[in-house]
């Protein structure tokens, strides 16, 4: 590769939009994460006794009609709230935008779940008589539907898709950006993760069927990674989307650049349905780091995936061993103990709630860290309260889902 | 039911599926589509609205019946007869 080559490679981010469980905006949910504030909230649900949830409670119209609201699905409304909120904080002069040239590549656990739940819960009030099941269903399930949801929204002509990865989409949706960016096929990415799941009773059912659903009195203490007092998943919504463009464009219309990034890797275990592998998420991370040419000292901050799952927590805090076993100094965090697992957005907003360190050098806490799980082989985990740490210029996040699917994404502080 | 009880039937779905809309000013002479953002997907779920809340079963081709308020009161009269208005 040319030195121009390469030059033209590198990705930027130049505009953010989320809604988590504790903000609609960057400001919000980084002021959150340093106040030590969960989202964590109790949550009524279909067919069983109310739940412990991440709920958002963004404006859905902000950027949608009433109408679209009722005719598209939420995840499609997470969707076009974060995309709009991004386009508008890149400060592009969207109407000269050449809006052939966008690409919307969106992460997501699964979709449809909840608008099948809820055709099936509407017509067994007629007895399941399939004449009254929706005409908007399938528009609303196909696979597609939030980036889709987004084009309308937007005026975008160019590509849109989805990418399923489980609860690895959010780095995924980001790694897809990047790379239609470095081929050529579009000019500009709108790229992230979303998730609608709290909205299906399916989730929350079937994790309590796996005794992996997380209870608590207390809502606000019910998401433990890595502490011993763990009981499970706290499943949330929510969704972060980037516009991500070449350094070169970038630069030419004077684009605020929230970092750069570096590394990225995706790779399977091929073990296990459900159950994580140290080894090929160790893999996974050294991968990145490879591809960033850094190496385990260059990483500042760690966002890990851990979801307060016994055997989840196990397998990634040995894997973060492996790989930073001669980095004491490494600051090793999780969003999740604030806001729950919001699935297919979790990678996406967990990052980018990271990204304001590289301007005031803080990691945040993870919360709910009472008594260390000993079988939890980190020394490095910033604990309750957050660390003001000397320079962050590097930060690693993690993203691993099922089926064996780990996501690793670095973004490195802007540099000439 | 009787017609003015049908026509705000049809005004209190077409409220449902058109939440933007201002219909206070509605002409039932004059095409829903002419006055209103209302597109096929949306024309759908009048007729669903009704199967769900009436059981009344409109085949396609009598779509060209719900054109307008005035032939859609005109087209449900009959079939609305024997049914009880809304509380």
């Amino acid at each position: 590769m040319t030195n121009a080559e390469m030059y033209n490679s590198r990705i930027v981010i130049t505009g953010v939009g989320l809604t988590s469980p504790i903000g609609d905006s960057l400001t919000d949910l980084r002021g959150n994460l340093l106040a030590g504030k969960s989202g964590v909230t109790e949550f009524e649900t279909r067919y069983m006794p109310p739940v412990l949830a991440g709920v958002c409670h963004f404006d859905a119209l902000k950027y949608q009609k009433r109408k679209e609201v009722r005719r598209g699905t939420r995840a499609g409304s997470i969707a076009v709230y974060c995309a709009n909120e991004a386009v508008n904080d890149a400060g592009f002069d969207w109407e000269n935008v050449a809006r052939d040239r966008v690409g919307v590549y969106l992460g997501i656990t699964e979709h449809g779940n909840v608008e099948t739940e809820n055709e099936i819960y509407e017509i067994g009030k007629f007895g399941y008589d399939t004449s009254v099941w929706s005409h908007h269903h399938n528009p609303r399930t196909v696979a597609n539907n939030p980036a889709g949801e987004v084009t309308l929204s937007l005026g975008v002509t160019g590509p849109h898709l989805t990418v399923g990865a489980a609860c690895a989409a959010g780095n995924a949706g980001f790694i897809q950006g990047l790379q239609m960016l470095r081929l050529g096929e579009v000019d500009m990415a709108i790229a992230g993760g979303v998730s609608e799941s709290i909205h299906t009773f399916g989730i929350f059912a079937s994790f309590k069927s796996q005794n992996a659903l997380a209870h608590h009195d207390d809502p606000t203490k019910a998401c433990r990674p890595f502490d011993t007092g763990r009981t499970g998943i706290v499943v949330a919504e929510g969704g972060a989307i980037c516009t991500l463009e070449r350094l070169p464009d970038a630069l030419a219309r004077g684009a605020k650049i929230y970092g750069e990034i570096v590394g990225h890797a995706m790779n399977s275990d091929a073990t296990d349905f459900v159950l994580p592998d140290r080894n090929r998420q160790s893999q996974c991370i050294e991968l990145a780091l490879k591809r960033a040419g850094l190496t385990p000292q260059d990483i500042d901050i760690v966002s890990s995936h851990a979801t307060a799952t016994e055997q989840g927590d196990i397998e990634e805090s040995s894997a973060l061993a492996a790989v930073f076993k001669d980095h004491p100094n490494v600051a090793i965090n999780n969003t999740k103990s604030f806001i729950g697992h919001a699935m297919g957005a979790a990678g996406a907003i967990e990052l980018l709630g990271n990204i304001p360190a590289f301007d005031d050098g803080i990691a945040h806490a993870t919360i709910n860290l009472d008594h260390l799980d000993p079988n939890v082989p980190l020394t490095q985990i910033v604990a309750n309260e957050p660390r003001q740490l000397d320079s962050v210029d590097c930060i690693l996040n993690n993203s691993f889902g099922m089926l064996g699917i780990n996501s690793v994404l670095i973004v490195k502080k802007y540099q000439d | 039911m009787a017609p003015e009880q049908i026509r705000q039937v049809v005004l209190d779905i077409l409220a449902r599926i058109a939440p933007d809309e201002d219909l206070s000013d509605l002409d039932d002479a004059i095409a829903f589509r002419d006055q209103m953002e209302l597109d096929s997907m949306d024309f759908l779920d009048i007729v669903m609205e009704l199967r769900k809340m009436y059981r009344v079963q409109i085949p396609e081709e009598d779509y060209e019946n719900l054109v307008t308020m005035a032939s859609t009161v005109s087209y449900l009269t009959p079939l609305l007869k024997d049914v009880d208005s809304p509380a």
